[in-house]
């Protein structure tokens, strides 16, 4: 179990490293998606199912979403 | 080079103050309010799950300011990015029949889930906040599988102002019943320790804020993705 704990911390620390150094705006919050997946497992870990429900609702699912629907906004401005 | 040594210095000046602060985190014993919350919580508010009464309860006047906060970030966003009126067809490519109809089915399901979520939140880990969000998501789908969908901004903006209103009643008619606002005990029956009715007014204040963030969040969906072309509207 702790080993899954650690390969969890890991995949968050190095996804959060990854999408600040991401050229491509949309893997980038994706990166930033997959940071919140990995977050909110650890929060369930430390007894906190309320946190872990919200970072995994509102952090991956729809935050996600939101800037992937700016991220396409501004690249259609950028494009004109 | 000064700028990189500068940059150093200031990533190591924070790592000694995270190792300095660091026992600070985490209390070895619990302080007096927290102790009151954990021993007298389940006899005051009689909810299965703590957590749901120091939020809905104890520091619900400190949630009344959050979802104050989400209403104002979606009417701003709202404000700035206006719908685009009459829907011009876009050249793009429609959903298959396939997608459009399975997501059809699933919405359903998916906003029952937000409304058990909600509704059972003084029993069960989640609440207003996580089912709302899980309610934005089902329309979310609606809206990614048929993007000239639009959602009726009037229906939703009269279950956000209501449930808003019926929150700040609640807390009135606490203050009424007991002299404090948002109070628990003594305005509603507190009933038996993990029923569904039970709690007091707690599943009432968590069913709002449910209604209240589920309609904000699919509002700022629906405003994010039918959005005017930036600037078009100035030209």
């Amino acid at each position: 179990m702790i080993f899954i704990d650690l390969v969890v911390c890991l995949l968050a620390i190095v996804s959060a490293v990854w999408a600040i150094i991401a050229r491509n705006l949309v893997s980038a919050v994706v990166l930033a998606g997959v940071v919140s997946l990995a977050v909110s497992y650890l929060f369930l870990r430390l007894a906190a199912p309320d946190v872990a429900m919200t970072e995994a609702a509102i952090g991956a699912g729809l935050s996600t979403v939101i800037f992937l629907i700016a991220v396409r906004r501004t690249e259609e401005e950028e494009k004109r | 080079m000064i700028k990189q040594l500068v940059g150093l210095l200031a990533v190591l000046a924070v790592a000694a103050l995270f190792v300095a602060l660091l026992p600070l985190m985490a209390p070895t014993e619990l302080g007096p309010v927290t102790r009151h919350y954990v021993e007298q919580g389940l006899v005051e508010n009689r909810g299965a799950n703590l957590v749901t009464s120091i939020v809905v309860n104890y520091r619900g006047f400190d949630t009344l300011g959050e979802v104050t906060v989400l209403f104002l970030s979606v009417s701003g966003a709202g404000f700035v990015l206006r719908r685009r009126e009459g829907l011009v067809p876009e050249p793009q490519r429609r959903s298959s029949e396939l997608v459009q109809t399975a997501s059809r089915v699933l919405f359903a399901p998916i906003v029952l889930f937000g409304a058990y979520i909600f509704v059972h939140g003084h029993l069960t880990p989640g609440g207003g906040f996580q089912g709302g969000a899980v309610i934005a998501s089902a329309v979310l789908l609606l809206l990614l599988a048929d993007r000239d969908r639009l959602l009726p901004h009037g229906f939703l903006s009269v279950i956000e102002s209501f449930s808003g209103f019926g929150y700040v009643v609640t807390g009135f008619v606490g203050l009424a019943a007991t002299g404090s606002f948002l109070a628990n005990r003594g305005v509603i029956d507190l009933g038996t320790w993990n029923r569904l009715f039970s709690a007091g007014v707690i599943p009432v204040i968590y069913v709002l804020i449910g209604l209240k963030v589920g309609s904000e969040l699919a509002t700022l969906l629906d405003t994010m993705m039918h959005a005017d072309q930036a600037g078009e509207g100035h030209r």
